[in-house]
């Protein structure tokens, strides 16, 4: 049987969307099925992987960090990332934001990526920005 | 010539945005046509599996033959039991999502 290849395009930055913890649930799935993904991430998504993302306390609630457990996308990803999976930043969109520091595993990319993976890939799913 | 075959992933709730009914109107259709289509229901789009929910495109779809599954982690996230659910509503994982999308010339379309 052919390999089955999953092609995700993600744009949502951080913490904006629960549409970011759906794809990363998807992709989850995907793996641990075999399926072989990958993840081309665009505009405000190329900061899901930015190695800076720290953990906080909430003053209001008046937690530490360490009781207050905050989760940041990049260790998110960090825990589903695993072989059979690529995950590609778009270069421009790092550039123009200042975030080129990302977790293992991350490459660094660009459009052309995204088509040749769509067009290799057995579905394609576009996750917008509303 | 093969048919395609389609997966509409709805994460918008009816109250919210009143789009969701191009998304039906656009399922039904393609049924119609004697397309394979389903509906998958995640995020706040679950919120029209309700029973009581205004507005909901969910039996039009169930009505028309379309499959109409809901996300079993946003249920839960958003405290709709399984007794609330429409009739013909399906609760599934999210890996039955990428089961539907990974079918043979499927299109898998997010809104």
């Amino acid at each position: 049987m052919a390999e089955k290849t999953l092609t995700l395009a993600l744009m949502d930055a951080p913490y904006e969307s629960a549409a970011s913890t759906t794809a990363l649930r998807i992709i989850d799935a995907a793996l641990a099925k075999g399926i072989t993904v990958n993840v081309f991430a665009y505009e405000g998504a190329v900061c899901l992987t930015q190695k800076e993302q720290a953990p906080h306390a909430n003053p209001v609630k008046g937690t530490t960090v360490e009781q207050e457990e905050h989760p940041t996308t990049k260790d998110l990803v960090a825990g589903i990332m695993r072989p059979g999976l690529t995950w590609v930043n778009c270069g421009l969109c790092v550039d123009e934001r200042g975030a080129g520091n990302w977790i293992e595993g991350v490459k660094r990319g660009g459009p052309p990526d995204f088509f040749k993976m769509a067009v290799e890939s057995s579905t394609t799913l576009v996750i917008p920005t509303r | 010539m093969t048919q395609s075959q389609y997966v509409f992933i709805e994460s918008r709730d009816p109250f919210e945005s009143t789009d969701t009914g191009f998304v039906a109107d656009t399922a039904v259709t393609l049924r119609a046509r004697g397309r394979a289509v389903a509906v998958f229901l995640l995020q706040n789009g679950v919120l029209a599996t309700r029973t009581g929910a205004h507005g909901s495109q969910v039996s039009r779809l169930v009505a028309a033959g379309v499959p109409v599954l809901a996300d079993d982690f946003s249920l839960r996230e958003r405290g709709i039991e399984a007794s609330e659910l429409r009739d013909g509503v399906q609760e599934a994982s999210i890996g039955t999502l990428v089961d539907l999308m990974l079918r043979p010339n499927t299109k898998a379309v997010w809104h």
